[in-house]
């Protein structure tokens, strides 16, 4: 059995990987799989709590999360695609329009 | 060193292999493929903790559905890489990094410091523990309207996605962002 500090551990980084991605890439669809991993390596501790306590609330918990994943995927890459139409780049440098 | 803390260490290694592969590769193509290992390895893990249920969903919805989407928009705008890649804040790289690092290290302090560092009970070799009956029987049963809610969630991310990317006929120009060529 692997303690469940392990897999905790593991999502954390992989967490940190992501947040990492979306500060630092420009990229906004490199940005949206950065969000996805989040997500990801959430679901991965709401797993292993689930085993950690014996119930199967948590992976319920992962059920509802992708299906939130799944919608947000949605309308944001048609964002993406309704921005690419009119700026002809998905560089989020290049949505400044706000900027004072 | 037992066999499962090999494969598991194995499998971490990968997964986060293919995390860094998907953050550094500047092709978005490479990145959403990098991913795609990712969401696999996590599936394996999902087996290894007794959801085979979950692991199942997790190959067919994200490593299927959601990341054909991205690979389908990526190739559809041929955006696979930015064409002026200009650096606004160049400070904001490093600071991201070092802030990141810290959290990273909180994280691995509260986690330690949680006390689970001894395995838990083996329920995840019993039998009826993460089975499609299972987990079917409490969301139908205690979950239902949440349940419910997510089918509201979902008609409106469809109805939204048509509103935004519909091209409105007469004028040929996406009504959910107004045409700017100035910028």
């Amino acid at each position: 059995m692997i303690p469940t500090t392990y897999y905790l551990a593991l999502s954390a980084i992989l967490f940190s990987i992501g947040v990492i991605g979306v500060l630092v890439r420009r990229n906004a669809i490199v940005i949206f799989m950065s969000i996805e991993l989040m997500l990801n390596s959430a679901n991965l501790a709401f797993v292993a709590f689930a085993r950690e306590f014996g119930t199967l609330d948590g992976q319920l918990m992962v059920f509802f999360v992708m299906t939130v994943a799944a919608a947000e995927v949605a309308v944001g890459l048609a964002l993406i695609v309704a921005i690419f139409r009119s700026k002809a780049s998905i560089d989020v440098d290049a949505v400044n329009l706000l900027k004072g | 060193m037992t066999a499962e803390l090999i494969i598991f260490v194995l499998l971490a290694v990968i997964a986060v292999a293919a995390a860094l592969g998907m953050l550094l590769s500047s092709n978005a193509i490479y990145s959403a493929l990098f991913l795609v290992v990712n969401f696999g390895v996590v599936a394996t893990f999902y087996l290894l903790l007794g959801a085979p249920f979950i692991a199942m969903v997790q190959v067919t919805v994200y490593a299927g559905a959601i990341m054909v989407l991205f690979l389908f928009v990526i190739m559809l705008l041929g955006a696979e890489r930015l064409r002026h890649p200009n650096q606004v804040l160049s400070w904001q790289q490093p600071l991201a990094v070092v802030l990141v690092m810290a959290l990273l290290g909180f994280a691995g302090y509260v986690v330690s410091m949680q006390g689970l560092a001894s395995p838990p009970v083996d329920v995840a070799n019993t039998v009826s523990y993460g089975s499609p009956a299972a987990i079917g029987e409490l969301l139908f049963r205690e979950y239902l309207f949440p349940f419910e809610a997510t089918s509201l969630l979902l008609l409106s991310a469809m109805v939204g996605v048509v509103v935004l990317t519909a091209v409105d006929a007469r004028r040929g120009v996406s009504r959910g962002v107004s045409r700017d060529r100035r910028s």
